[in-house]
């Protein structure tokens, strides 16, 4: 029994020497340890907040951060450090949601193109035509025409997302239709979905992981952008945006109330863009930078 | 030359025609009656029945749809509840503010974009490469209304330097047009400065260790000569196409940032309609401004083609 397992050549472990490879690169595990805070902080929102986000305490208003208030309190008397957690998990909500449509709807619409030749014209004018619009220009007027609410914001930000997805999805695939071993694999007589499924995507998710990595950030940072301009969920509700935008109105007597989530989302943002530089350097070294 | 413009608007032309589909097709996104939904909750019947016959709701859609391309060839965006006032005529009122902070957000990227990914690709793995490339990253990393008010809080309530809102013509007065508009321009200038900084250097790079660049250097020019000339020459073409996309984001971000420095531009009127559910003014903001964008493009293809032989003979 033991032979045909000595026969075996050396296992190749592809995922395993990429991983290592990441580990080895300094930016990308910076990005890592920054974004893995900010998940946790937004797991752990229910245990760690400790009082209600909305509670509001007219004795404790404008508090600067202490012992009793971590992160201080707000024009209102509520805890930053309750609201700040509460929007780190409405952030990881969100990011989580828009990639996972992202990864789902642009894989197929972007395999769809590339792969079916009769559908890529009408695929790709459509596509090109909503990524004309400026992208948080675009997710301001269906955010405005939906009504103010989280899933809203998803639904947005996923209709402004998936064509730019689909689009790289696309790219590598009309790449790797015309590979000789694909060819070979038509030659061999194996049908479209096994093509695809087995031949073209897993060489295709590269570009596409990296791609999903920075729209992470964009979806954190968009829906920041919205909530700051009282477009996103709605108060109380506190997401990092809203938070902000009250502190605005304070800068100068309470600085702390738009630092606090100006920080949280700076640096999770900058973790996203470390971990998906980190991504692309590893996994694909010809793309550059995009926005 | 004049072949790659036509060829390049005329390309245009089905991307324009499906942009003001998908923006008509916004106002039917809206859950429940648009009339109603804007009519707000102190209209009269009356308000309503007025918004939807201005609207052409009263229609089948595909009378819609013919009532908002008949519009459009007519230069008719509707009318702004809010404004009381032609929806095209507020938005053109509004455009040179936007588009000249806009401007000046380009010429900072540009600037400052640049010289920095320059620098630090001829400075690669020192301390100067590291500083830009940090610099570059929290760039990229910070949002522009958290930079924005921080900058306030720094350049105009403590050092009183440049004024906190508000805007100048640049007609009536160059200078106060040049302190009003700074803080805006440089918050949103930061991110697209970010991103060419880092294009930049890694095409310089790319370019530098190229055999003509060599050649130069061997032939005894300065070290000025062989960076302007040879090298940075090159580096230009990639660079210009992130130019469109530097002024897609100016324009996006001048939503926010015209807001917290209240700039009366389309940014700022955008922010105002959709809070006020002036739905003819968000659609008329967005269609506006994509068509801008798409005549940057444009622009942007062309220079491309005008500096880069190989697109004007090839294309």
């Amino acid at each position: 029994m033991s032979t045909i397992e000595d026969d075996d050549e050396a296992p190749s472990r592809p995922w395993r020497d990429t991983l290592v490879r990441l580990m080895h690169h300094r930016l990308f595990v910076t990005g890592l340890v920054l974004f893995g805070i900010v998940l946790i902080a937004g797991l752990a929102a229910p245990w760690a907040a400790g009082v209600d986000p909305s509670k509001i305490g007219m004795r404790t208003r404008f508090k600067p951060p202490s012992a009793d208030f971590l992160f201080g309190t707000d024009n209102l008397g509520r805890s930053l450090w309750s609201r700040t957690l509460w929007g780190a998990q409405l952030s990881m909500i969100i990011g989580v949601s828009v990639v996972a449509l992202n990864a789902v709807f642009g894989t197929i619409i972007g395999a769809l193109a590339g792969y079916v030749r009769l559908l890529d014209k009408l695929i790709m004018g459509l596509n090109d035509a909503m990524m004309a619009f400026p992208a948080v220009l675009l997710a301001i007027g269906i955010t405005a025409a939906l009504g103010s609410s989280v899933l809203n914001v998803i639904i947005a930000l996923s209709i402004v997302y998936i064509p730019r997805t689909a689009r790289i999805v696309r790219a590598s695939v009309i790449v790797l239709r015309e590979m000789e071993y694909v060819q070979a694999a038509v030659a061999a007589g194996a049908g479209h979905w096994r093509i695809l499924s087995r031949h073209i995507m897993p060489n295709a998710l590269a570009p596409l992981i990296v791609q999903l990595s920075f729209l992470f950030a964009y979806a954190v940072l968009t829906e920041a952008t919205l909530s700051f301009l009282g477009l996103g969920a709605v108060p109380p509700t506190p997401t990092w945006g809203n938070i902000m935008a009250d502190g605005r109105q304070y800068l100068t007597d309470a600085p702390w109330i738009i630092t606090i989530p100006g920080v949280a989302l700076m640096l999770t943002v900058l973790g996203l863009n470390l971990l998906g530089d980190g991504l692309r350097d590893v996994l694909d070294p010809r793309l550059r930078i995009q926005p | 030359m004049i072949g790659v413009v036509v060829a390049r608007l005329l390309g245009a032309i089905p991307t324009l025609l499906l942009v003001s589909l998908i923006t008509f097709a916004i106002l039917h996104l809206i859950p429940g009656d648009p009339a109603v939904v804007m009519a707000g909750l102190s209209a009269t019947p009356q308000d309503v029945a007025q918004i939807r016959s201005d609207l052409g709701l009263d229609q089948p859609l595909l009378g819609q749809l013919v009532h908002w391309y008949a519009g459009l060839l007519h230069g008719n965006l509707g009318r702004s509840l809010l404004l009381g006032q032609d929806v095209l005529e507020a938005i053109l009122q509004r455009l040179p503010v936007t588009l000249s902070l806009s401007l000046y957000g380009l010429v900072l990227t540009l600037l400052i974009g640049v010289a920095g990914g320059v620098l630090a690709a001829l400075k690669q793995n020192t301390i100067v490469d590291q500083a830009a490339m940090i610099g570059a990253m929290i760039g990229i990393s910070m949002p522009s209304f958290f930079f924005a008010p921080l900058m306030v809080l720094v350049f105009a309530v403590h050092f009183g330097w440049l004024p906190s809102g508000g805007y100048v013509n640049f007609i009536d007065s160059p200078l106060g047009w040049l302190r009003a508009a700074t803080l805006p321009a440089v918050s949103l200038a930061l991110l697209q400065v970010g991103l060419l900084a880092r294009i930049t250097r890694s095409t310089m790079l790319e370019v530098l260790r190229q055999d003509y660049v060599r050649t130069a250097r061997a032939k005894g020019l300065s070290g000025m000569s062989v960076v302007g000339k040879h090298a940075l020459a090159n580096a230009m073409i990639p660079i210009t196409t992130v130019v469109g996309i530097a002024i897609s984001l100016l324009l996006s971000g001048s939503v926010v940032i015209e807001t917290i420095f209240s700039v009366p531009g389309i940014g700022q009127l955008l922010t105002q309609a959709v809070l006020n559910r002036d739905y003819p003014l968000v659609q008329g903001g967005l269609l506006v401004l994509t068509t801008v964008l798409v005549l940057v493009n444009i622009a942007v293809d062309v220079a491309y083609a005008a500096m880069d032989p190989r697109v004007r003979l090839g294309g």
